[in-house]
C-alpha cells in the first residue's frame, strides 16, 4: 500500500507472469474491487426469462448489494436497489413473486416496481416534498443480451456489446443450442459458499490444468469422457478474448470425435425429439454442426460462467466470503435434453456436487496458503512461451495452459489502475 | 392398525436402524451405509424448501440408487479431497416418530430431527435437519427406500456437504 495515496502500486503487485498472494486477502484490496469493479463494470445479475409476466420479481446481488430484478406492467425489465429511500430499510424480503409495489415495512413507503415512490404513510408530514426525488436506487445502466441481463452502475462507459466484445459469440453460441434460439433459467439455483476470496472462483473457471488432479476421484469411478479432455494429447484450447473474458475451447476435440451430442455424453438416437427440433430449425448440416460443437464453457468476466451444461454466477461477499449460485441451463423448445441437464447438474454441482465439492476445497485450501507469504507469488508462468493469436487475434494455448488466468489479471490491472 | 406391543416393538427396531445409520454415517463407513439402501432407493436433500419438485428444480442431492453407488465408490477412492482428510462429525437424532399417514404399499413413514457437527479443515459448522424415511422390510431386516434430508438453511447459501448426511 502506497501510504502516501493509499493506492497499492498495482504494478508490482501484478506482472505478467505472476500475482501478489495479498490481492486475494488484502481487505483493503476487496475494497477497492468492489468500487472499481463490481460497483462500476457491467456485471451479469439475472435471466429475462426469470420475470416472464409483467410485475414479476427475483431477487439478485451485484456483490454484497441485494438487487430487484423485476418486469413492470409496461414490460420492462427494472433493476432496483433493495433499500428504501427512507432509512435504509429493505423493501423486499421475499426471493420471487408477482407484485405490482414494493411496501416498506418500517413507515409503509410504497413503491411502484419501477421503483417510483407511489405513496407514504400520513403524507401531511412532507408538504411540498417532491416524490420523484425520493424513488428506489436502481443500477444505472441495464442492458440484456440474448435474455442475459446485465448492470452497470456507471452512468458512462463501455456499451455491454463493447464489454462483452469477442465473448459475445459464445452467448450466441449458446443460445443456438435451442430449436428456439433461447435460453431459459427456470430450475432454481444452488448456493454454494465459499471461505474463499472471489478470484480463486473466477480464475478456475477456465483453468484446464486442474480437472485431471482435482476431478480424479469421479473420472475414475464414472466412466466420465471429460478427463480427455484436459490431457496432455488433447487439441481443445485456453482463450483469452480480452477485457477480462476467457474460454475453454472444447470444440476440436469434438470435431474431432464428430459424433452429435457426444459433447453432453449422449446421442442423436437418445434424443430423437430434440434432434429433429433442431433440423427443423437450423437445417440438416447448420443442426449437425451445433450438435457435434456443444455449448461453449466461458468465464464473462467478472461473474458469470457458463459451464457447458449450468451456469454459475459468482458472488462475492466479503474478501474471504463467496457464494456459487449454481443452475441447470434449459433450452427453450428441448424438454428431453433439459431434463437430462438437470440431472447431470444436479449430480455435477453445487454444495454435494461430485466435482464442485472438491473445486471449492481448492479454493478454500489456497486461500488459506496464500496466508503464508513465501512465497509471495501465485506463478502463472504456464505455456507463456507457447501461445499463440488464432485467427481473430486473440491468443489462445494449450487447454492446460494459463492463459486465462494471466487475460484475467490483465484486465483487473487495467481497471484498478487509477485513471 | 398395529397394537400397542407391535407398535412399540417396531419403534425399537426403527429407533435402533436410526442410530446405526448416524453412526455408519459419523465414522465414514461408506459401504456398510450403502448396504442400508434397498435396491430402488432414493436419496434427496431438497434446496430451497421441503416442497419443490425434484424432477423441475434443483436439488443439493437427488440420488437414485446407482448414484447412490457412485457417491460412495467417490468417497472410497481416497482422492474425493473435500473428505481427504474426512470431516470428523457426531450427529445427534431426536424426534423419531411414526407418521400419522402411512403408505399403503407397506413401507413405513417415518421422520426424526438430526443436529449434526461437522469440523473440517475449513471450519467447524453445525447442520440441522428434519429427516423423512420410508423404511422396508427387506429379508427381515429394515432398509431405506427413501431418505429426504430437509436441511433448515436449505434456502441460503451453505457450504459444501461432502460427507454423508
Amino acid at each position: 500500500m502506497n501510504m502516501m495515496t493509499g493506492v497499492p502500486p498495482w504494478e508490482r503487485l501484478i506482472r505478467p507472469d505472476r500475482v501478489h498472494g495479498s490481492l486475494y486477502t488484502d481487505p483493503g484490496i476487496f475494497e477497492a474491487e468492489l468500487k472499481n469493479i463490481w460497483y462500476r463494470t457491467w456485471v451479469y445479475v439475472g435471466h429475462e426469462s426469470e420475470v416472464p409476466n409483467a410485475n414479476d420479481y427475483v431477487v439478485k446481488s451485484i456483490g454484497p448489494q441485494s438487487v430487484i430484478m423485476t418486469r413492470d406492467e409496461q414490460g420492462k425489465v427494472n433493476l432496483l436497489l433493495n433499500r428504501c429511500s427512507h432509512r435504509g430499510n429493505q423493501v423486499c424480503s421475499f426471493e420471487r413473486g408477482n407484485a405490482r409495489s414494493f411496501t416498506c415495512p418500517f413507515h409503509s413507503w410504497t413503491f411502484a416496481n419501477d421503483g417510483r415512490l407511489v405513496g407514504y404513510a400520513f403524507p401531511d408530514g412532507y408538504e411540498g416534498q417532491d416524490k420523484a426525488q425520493l424513488a428506489l436506487g436502481r443500477v444505472t445502466r441495464v442492458e440484456s443480451y440474448r435474455g442475459f441481463v446485465f448492470g452497470s452502475f456507471a452512468a458512462d462507459g463501455p456499451t455491454l456489446k463493447e464489454h462483452l466484445g469477442g465473448a459475445a459469440e459464445t452467448i450466441d453460441r449458446l443460445v443456438r443450442t435451442s430449436p428456439e434460439g433461447e435460453v431459459e433459467i427456470t430450475a432454481g439455483f444452488l448456493k454454494h459458499r465459499v471461505k474463499a476470496n472471489w478470484k480463486f472462483i473466477l480464475e478456475n473457471e477456465c483453468d484446464g490444468y486442474h480437472p485431471a488432479f482435482v476431478h480424479t476421484s469421479i473420472f475414475g469411478v464414472a466412466d466420465s469422457m471429460i478427463g480427455k479432455l484436459y490431457g496432455g494429447a488433447s487439441s481443445a484450447l485456453t482463450r483469452d478474448y480480452g477485457n477480462g473474458h476467457t474460454e475453454i475451447d472444447l470444440r476440436p476435440e469434438f470435431r474431432k470425435r464428430a459424433a452429435p451430442m457426444s459433447w453432453f455424453g449422449t446421442s442423436e438416437e437418445r434424443l430423437p425429439d430434440y434432434t429433429a427440433r433442431m433440423k427443423t430449425t437450423y437445417g440438416d448440416t447448420a443442426a449437425r454442426e451445433i450438435m457435434i460443437d456443444g455449448t461453449p464453457h466461458v468465464m464473462i468476466f467478472p461473474n458469470l460462467f457458463i459451464a457447458e451444461i449450468q451456469m454459475f454466477v459468482i458472488q462475492p461477499l466479503g474478501v474471504d466470503d463467496s457464494v456459487q449460485h449454481v443452475t441447470a441451463l434449459q433450452f427453450k423448445g428441448a424438454p428431453d435434453l433439459n431434463r437430462r441437464l438437470r440431472q447431470q447438474t444436479m449430480g455435477s454441482v453445487g454444495p454435494a456436487g461430485f466435482l464442485l465439492a472438491d473445486d471449492s476445497e481448492m479454493y478454500e485450501r489456497c486461500h488459506r496458503g496464500v496466508q503464508a507469504r513465501n512465497p509471495e507469488w501465485i506463478f502463472l508462468g504456464r505455456g507463456e512461451k507457447r501461445q499463440r493469436q488464432d485467427e481473430l487475434g486473440f491468443t489462445v494455448g494449450h487447454v492446460t495452459d494459463e492463459v486465462p488466468s494471466r487475460g484475467i489479471w490483465t484486465h483487473y490491472r487495467k481497471l484498478m489502475e487509477p485513471v | 392398525m398395529l397394537s400397542r406391543e407391535s407398535s412399540a416393538t417396531l419403534m425399537s427396531a426403527i429407533t435402533a436402524f436410526l442410530y446405526r445409520e448416524a453412526r455408519l454415517q459419523d465414522e465414514h463407513q461408506y459401504e456398510a451405509w450403502e448396504k442400508l439402501w434397498t435396491d430402488d432407493g432414493v436419496y434427496w436433500v431438497p434446496a430451497n424448501g421441503a416442497d419443490i419438485d425434484p424432477e423441475r428444480q434443483m436439488s443439493i442431492i437427488y440420488d437414485n440408487r446407482s448414484r447412490i453407488a457412485l457417491r460412495v465408490r467417490q468417497l472410497m477412492t481416497g482422492k474425493h479431497f473435500t473428505q481427504t482428510p474426512q470431516s470428523n462429525l457426531r450427529r445427534l437424532i431426536s424426534n423419531i416418530e411414526l407418521m400419522d399417514e402411512q403408505p399403503d404399499d407397506g413401507d413405513i413413514a417415518v421422520a426424526s430431527n438430526s443436529l449434526i457437527f461437522e469440523s473440517s479443515l475449513r471450519d467447524d459448522t453445525l447442520w440441522a435437519a428434519r429427516n423423512e424415511y420410508r423404511l422396508r422390510h427387506v429379508d427381515g431386516e429394515l432398509r431405506m427406500a427413501a431418505k429426504k434430508v430437509i436441511l433448515v438453511n436449505n434456502d441460503k447459501a451453505i457450504y459444501t456437504l461432502s460427507f454423508l448426511v
